[in-house]
């Protein structure tokens, strides 16, 4: 059977490369980076090249990474360590309705140890208006975080114009930018940020991998307490395969941006205007062309997000979906509820996210098999049947 | 591990009795707004029997294999039979539904229920399903 992996958003593969540079790490070069003897040598120079190829990646200074275990472990640690080494200066944070739950989590434990959230709302297209964000701003203010883009949806945040109202107040401003860096153009210097997350498996590297970006001079409360790794804030031996790992794919990724964009986003509109033409009542979600290179993201009505997915897996088809159903909680996607969009055709949201594992063929496939999911699970729907019930008295 | 029971998925899969029955005896709709799932019944009624029984869902995997197999239960039995349907019941017959899909089978025993109460109802007769006093007192 055929099989076609649009899940992208959920995880990547990783590139071959990578993996070829990991090995040694996971191999022969074994020692500690601490240790001051031939083994821990090799080992350190390697955590020493990977933050320059990584700093290469957003354009900042070597010694403004700290490495972590994954994405959301950074945006813990912004939220939490800019938030508490701030404290002084006072307890307001400002967020948006749509950050990662590793923010939104985050903000909410502060919030229990007495901070005030501010949470900044979106449009119809998922975007927040610097403008908002600029009315949220008061006299405590120490902490504003959006994030760069939004991986369910793929609207990208004007991240530019949210900093310059953030500038010239006591705020820090963080963005979580898992879902950009490695796949557009990230630049801490263009985008006026004061922190920036970024993960190693949303741009082809392996997982348990991420980083933190912390303008030089920023003050954060260590998350990791022990020993001097990364500056003392993240204590731990360091995952060095993990890291080397991520320097190679940030450096493949500085290398080839251009070519994946292009190559991505006509996979992308290919898909989406392939879908929106077959499949009637069908909904993009999201901006239509602020958007992530690989997103693909609809509301189809009138069914359900998982309904679709267990089809659409039997076909060897791998999506996602924000419907309640999906959900352990049984809650309809953050995003989409704060978009607007209603309970009832948030259940039949649909996401498909490309990567660089996949090619026409692919989207082919999918439109090839989503169509005969739909028309099923409608001809099922008692929504379809009074749909078209009322269509045809209407006439 | 997939999250379904192999009969699930067999159920999912190849649902049995979907559709609507034309002039039917007795119709159940029933909606959970906290899934967002929704469910439609219908019956035939011969000789107190269920001579036949249609359902459309609008859900998840777990509420179509609920209303599958629930109409499959339901299917030839006397109407005090098919009342004996409990969501515990469909659960079983299901091989074990995850935890937080077992309001799904309390959809499908509530529907089919409704459909019961809906046939006697308009045939004039009292309705007893203790399931349709809660809904009301609700």
């Amino acid at each position: 059977m055929k099989k076609a992996y649009l899940d992208n958003a959920a995880t990547m593969p990783i590139l071959p490369e990578v993996l070829e540079a990991m090995l040694p790490y996971l191999r022969e070069v074994y020692g500690n980076p601490q240790s001051l003897h031939e083994w821990g040598d090799e080992a350190r120079e390697a955590i020493d090249e990977a933050r320059r190829q990584v700093v290469a990646l957003i354009g900042a200074r070597p010694e403004e990474i700290i490495f972590t275990g994954s994405g959301s472990e950074a945006n813990n640690f912004a939220i939490k360590g800019l938030a508490q080494a701030q404290q002084p200066k006072g307890r307001h944070i400002v967020i948006s309705a749509i950050e990662h739950f590793s923010v939104l989590h985050s903000a909410k434990t502060l919030e229990k140890l007495g901070f005030e959230v501010t949470t900044v709302p979106v449009d119809g297209y998922g975007l927040v208006d610097p403008e908002a964000v600029a009315k949220s701003l008061r006299e405590d203010t120490i902490l504003v975080s959006v994030m760069h883009a939004n991986g369910e949806v793929g609207t990208i945040e004007p991240i530019v114009n949210i900093a310059k109202v953030v500038r010239g107040t006591r705020a820090l401003f963080h963005t979580d930018a898992v879902a950009t860096a490695g796949t557009i153009p990230v630049d801490v210097e263009e985008l006026g940020v004061d922190a920036l997350s970024l993960a190693a498996n949303q741009f082809y590297g392996p997982k348990g991998v991420g980083a933190l970006w912390l303008k030089k001079g920023t003050r954060i409360t260590p998350f990791i307490d022990g020993g001097v790794q990364e500056g003392g804030r993240r204590a731990g031996t360091e995952n060095v395969p993990g890291i080397v790992g991520m320097g190679k794919a940030a450096e493949l990724a500085q290398q080839h941006i251009p070519s994946r964009i292009e190559r991505l986003s006509a996979l992308r509109d290919r898909l989406i205007k392939g879908l929106s033409s077959q499949i009637e009542h069908t909904i993009l979600t999201g901006h239509p062309t602020q958007r992530l290179p690989g997103n693909a993201s609809f509301c189809i009505e009138f069914i359900e997000g998982e309904a679709m997915l267990m089809l659409l897996s039997s076909k060897g088809v791998a999506a996602s979906s924000g419907s309640a159903c999906t959900s352990r909680a049984l809650k309809a996607s953050h995003v989409l509820t704060a978009m607007g969009i209603s309970a009832e055709l948030a259940q039949g949201s649909l996401l498909f996210t490309l990567g660089l594992n996949n090619s026409d063929e692919d989207v082919d496939y999918v439109l090839e098999v989503l169509p005969p999911v739909v028309d099923r699970l409608r001809q099922m729907s008692p929504l379809y049947a009074k749909f078209i019930k009322e269509q045809g008295g209407g006439r | 591990m997939p999250i379904y029971s192999e009969k699930v998925m067999e159920h999912f899969m190849n649902p049995r009795n979907v559709g609507e029955i034309e002039n039917p005896d007795g119709i159940g709709e029933v909606g959970n707004p906290v899934c967002g799932d929704m469910m439609a019944f219908y019956i035939k009624v011969d000789n107190n029997h269920l001579s036949d029984v249609k359902f459309k869902t609008f859900g998840c995997g777990a509420a179509i294999a609920v209303s599958s197999i629930v109409s499959e239960m339901a299917m030839g039995k006397t109407l005090e039979e098919a009342r004996k349907i409990t969501p515990a019941l469909v659960a079983k017959e299901l091989e074990g539904l995850p935890k937080n899909k077992f309001h799904c089978s309390n959809l499908g025993a509530q529907a089919l229920n409704k459909a019961i109460d809906d046939y006697l109802k308009k045939q004039g007769k009292e309705v007893k399903s203790k399931r349709r006093r809660k809904d009301e007192k609700e």
